[in-house]
């Protein structure tokens, strides 16, 4: 299969794509590693006119320690981050879940911004980072903001990036030393998961965030409230499903969904609890 | 567009178009066939190659992203004398392939693997080949191979 016809350019900084993107409008894409794009312009489901590849941006690429936060350049490939000792030590959740998207070929090439501004409710990133309490630096013509995971998410493959902002920058607290789980449920090798959890816990705090159990990733915010007001394993993670709003389809029914999501939440604070 | 990718040691040079992928790139500008398209949907992993080092899904990557860099295919394995590399050799030992379609995208990704991991085990063998769908069904003895090129 072969991507429609499209006219190729390349950045060499933000700066440039920016003003690539602002150039060729909202026809235009940005190219990072490709491995959520390609397959749809392969598919033909996507046909944008332009790619302005930023995949040569090196200085975004990169893992930081910021003190409080680290800092992760949005172009830094999936392999980078499940490797990076500073991931490893201050937010092994992430890196954990890193090491489950795709495959090892996949994380050769993806990245952390491209999965993130993809904003695929299947992939693992999204659920992780929302669970995190990360915040995404994104860049555009008129300088760079900083949005919440939790309110990055608008719908279905959709963000409230504007066409001519870019990720640059993932900033993710630093976990310090909270329990942690990552948990994903599909059939068959390197599938996206039927339900998803990211999940930490820091005594009685503690946060639970669903792959896959709506049209965006959600943060099920009555399993920590249960938590915190002193509730056991079982009956928080029986609140699992309170915020999600899952969609059938081949794999699974709302109800299973529900269910996995409970199951999964149990199994999740078990592990981060131990 | 004019791009030039340095497959196997030799620099290959064409015109392209944009959409040109990298596994057509492999097999109709470099004219090198062992690398197979399988799913063509980065499934199956039959297209696996090593771009600067790491094995990649080339159906998942353009042709134009990977200008400027190195490639490595199967047939840039074997040593100049024919002398098989020695993932190539343990597959031919441990009968790791039958019908023989993913074997080459198999070769690339454990061998990419190993650099990684010199020294996997068994099940970080099979977690580390979940790109690579063998239809025959021949997974043991492929793992067995890839596991007799460890360092224990």
């Amino acid at each position: 299969m072969i991507p429609a016809a499209f006219e190729y350019v390349r950045a060499g900084s933000a700066e440039e794509a920016i003003s690539l993107i602002a150039q060729h409008g909202d026809e235009a894409k940005f190219l990072a590693g490709g491995h959520s794009l390609v397959p749809l312009m392969k598919l033909r489901l996507a046909q944008p006119s332009v790619l302005i590849d930023i995949g040569r941006v090196s200085d975004l690429s990169y893992v930081t320690d910021a003190g409080d936060h680290i800092a992760i350049g949005a172009l830094t490939r999936h392999r980078d981050v499940e490797t990076s000792p500073i991931v490893l030590e201050h937010a092994p959740l992430l890196a954990h879940a890193t090491s489950h998207v795709g495959d090892p070929q996949v994380r050769h090439r993806g990245t952390i911004g491209g999965s993130l501004a993809h904003a695929d409710p299947a992939s693992d990133l999204p659920a992780t980072t929302l669970a995190l309490g990360a915040t995404y630096v994104a860049q555009g013509p008129n300088g760079t903001r900083e949005i919440p995971a939790g309110s990055f998410y608008e719908g279905y493959l959709t963000s409230v990036l504007s066409p001519d902002e870019m990720l640059t920058e993932i900033r993710v607290p630093k976990m310090n030393g909270a329990g942690w789980s990552f948990q994903k449920f599909n059939r068959r090798a390197q599938d996206w998961a039927i339900v998803g959890v990211a999940a930490w816990r820091n005594g009685s705090e503690a946060a639970v965030a669903l792959v896959n159990m709506a049209s965006v990733p959600v943060l099920a915010t009555s399993v920590g409230s249960a938590i915190a007001s002193g509730a056991s394993i079982e009956d928080a993670a029986a609140q699992a499903a309170a915020e999600a709003d899952p969609q059938a389809d081949l794999n699974a029914s709302v109800e299973y969904r529900q269910h996995l999501a409970r199951v999964l939440t149990r199994r999740a604070l078990e592990e981060a609890s131990a | 567009m004019e791009i030039s990718i340095t497959v196997n040691g030799q620099s290959v040079s064409a015109d392209v178009e944009p959409r040109t992928l990298l596994v057509q790139f492999i097999r109709d500008n470099a004219g090198l066939t062992g690398t197979n398209i399988g799913c063509d949907t980065s499934s199956c992993g039959a297209c696996s190659i090593h771009l600067d080092g790491e094995a990649v899904k080339s159906c998942t990557i353009l042709a134009a992203q990977a200008d400027g860099g190195s490639v490595t295919t199967i047939e840039g394995m074997a040593a100049a004398d024919g002398t098989l590399h020695p993932m190539q050799q343990a597959f031919m030992d441990n009968h790791g392939l039958q019908c023989g379609y993913c074997t080459p995208g198999m070769v690339m990704a454990a061998t990419s693997l190993l650099n990684e991991n010199p020294s996997a085990t068994e099940e970080e063998i099979r977690i580390g080949l979940e790109g690579n769908l063998c239809r025959c069904t021949g997974y043991h003895n492929i793992v067995q191979a890839v596991l007799s090129c460890t360092k224990s």
